[in-house]
């Protein structure tokens, strides 16, 4: 969005027009409110705003608040967000505000979505490190130029906040398919020299759900509030155990 | 659902294919260029070796990187139980391996 | 929310891929078939061709190289992606591929008529 059309639609001191999702497992609906708008005000500010003074009974999921735990993505305006650093000024358009719980999950209730499904599918694609040493071993020494630390390093900074998976049009229409976060964590630790899992890894990201099933429509890559590229995990991935089954399991 | 060996057997058919489709597009618009009849057709395939091999592969390529398309499409749009996808993938590659090879035998032999 | 949310480049590649090779798939059939018939007798494959000699069919068929066309540059795409070390360029790739189609479906019109 221009500056001047931020500046046009978004007035601090004003009123700020707002629709959120009420509602749980069984359904629910949009209800509207009027929150006073603030200068650098976040979807996450316009949300607790609404808990303290207008809907006690609201329910949603923060933590950190900057940026770190991943706890507070919802969808806004239709795209998944994390909520405590996207200002408000960046999404508002002419239309409400329009605030949801995560797309591609189950609800529990009004902005919580349910992430069972989400971390069963992480540890499903072994997303554990699995130590290959002792505490008595020395630490193992790896160079920051080494170019699978460098593979690793480029995809390592996820807070699994589930907006890739939010984002994921393959998991949507594939409910088994394990999806962008699972599979990129599963690609940083193949990446890892001290893991110990690197086999029985590759069987599960190659399994009926795994890693073949993505289309690379780079939703992931473009949603991610990291800017981590799931993609290029994925792709690894496939590099990976398809080389690994055509040489007979030996690569690495 | 797609697992490793679909997957490779979708690209490994698509790197066989690549080739194949770019000469199938050159000989297509060269071929066209007087119309196309029958003999035309016919005299520049009939007892080829060359021919004959060159649809034969593209014929085993296409029926499977086209059957596991649309068993990933069906997958995907219809949510259809996993139990029938390997019958319905085969069904699709044996018919277009068996039509398209009477195709081929029709214009070789 | 429901169906894809997401409309750029690379969702609508997916898309075009996808349709592509389905249109493709279904058209195989009748494309066998067709060229079976000269197994019993030339001269039937002959009336069919002489069908296709409609300048309305030209055009059904230089949309069917299209769609072939748009499949394999597309398919090279996708392959580099997943083969080849990463480029960010994906979008620029999927516009090349989309341009180099329109080049081959026109050359093939223009061949035929």
């Amino acid at each position: 969005m221009s500056k001047q059309r931020e500046t046009e639609l978004y007035r601090p001191g004003e009123t700020l027009a707002v629709k959120v999702w009420r509602g749980n497992a069984n359904g629910g609906g949009f209800h509207a409110y009027t929150v006073p708008s603030q200068e650098s005000q976040t979807v996450l500010d316009v949300v607790t705003w609404i808990q303290q003074n207008a809907e006690p009974t609201l329910t949603y999921r923060f933590a950190c608040r900057v940026g770190m735990c991943g706890s507070c993505a919802m969808m806004v305006n239709g795209e998944p967000r994390w909520t405590c650093r996207t200002h408000v000024k960046k999404v508002i358009g002419d239309k409400p505000l329009e605030i949801a719980p995560l797309r591609n999950l189950p609800v529990i209730k009004d902005l919580a979505a349910d992430m069972a499904e989400f971390f069963d599918k992480w540890t499903a694609a072994r997303g554990q490190f699995q130590p290959s040493q002792s505490r008595d071993d020395a630490m193992a020494a790896i160079s920051p130029d080494e170019p699978r630390r460098a593979a690793a390093n480029a995809a390592i900074e996820c807070i699994n906040c589930a907006v890739c998976y939010a984002a994921c049009d393959t998991v949507a229409a594939n409910p088994g398919y394990l999806g962008p976060a699972a599979l990129n964590r599963a690609w940083t630790l193949q990446s890892d020299v001290r893991d110990d899992a690197f086999a029985e890894r590759l069987d599960a990201v190659s399994a009926g759900g795994g890693c073949f099933n993505c289309h690379s429509h780079q939703s992931c890559m473009t949603y991610c509030p990291n800017e981590l590229n799931p993609t290029a995990s994925i792709a690894g991935l496939k590099r990976l155990s398809a080389f690994s089954y055509l040489t007979g399991g030996k690569s690495r | 659902m797609i697992g490793l060996r679909l997957y490779l057997a979708q690209r490994i058919s698509a790197l066989v294919m690549a080739p194949l489709v770019i000469g199938h597009i050159a000989v297509m618009i060269y071929a066209v260029q007087n119309g196309l009849s029958a003999v035309e057709i016919l005299s520049r395939t009939q007892g080829s070796l060359w021919w004959g091999g060159f649809y034969g592969l593209f014929v085993a390529a296409v029926a499977v990187h086209a059957a596991i398309g649309v068993r990933a499409i069906i997958y995907e749009t219809f949510g259809t139980h996993v139990r029938w996808l390997d019958p319905l993938t085969w069904t699709i590659g044996l018919g277009l391996f068996l039509l398209g090879g009477r195709a081929v035998a029709a214009v070789v032999l | 929310m429901s169906g894809s949310h997401r409309r750029d480049g690379l969702r609508i590649a997916s898309m075009v891929h996808r349709i592509s090779g389905l249109a493709l798939a279904l058209f195989l059939p009748l494309h066998f078939y067709t060229l079976g018939l000269a197994l019993n007798d030339a001269a039937e494959l002959d009336t069919f061709l002489r069908w296709t000699d409609n300048p309305l069919v030209k055009i059904a068929e230089a949309g069917l190289v299209g769609l072939l066309s748009l499949h394999l540059f597309g398919g090279l795409r996708l392959l580099a992606l997943e083969f080849l070390p990463w480029s960010p360029r994906q979008k620029l790739y999927a516009a090349l591929a989309a341009s180099a189609s329109v080049f081959v479906s026109l050359g093939f019109f223009l061949s035929a008529v």
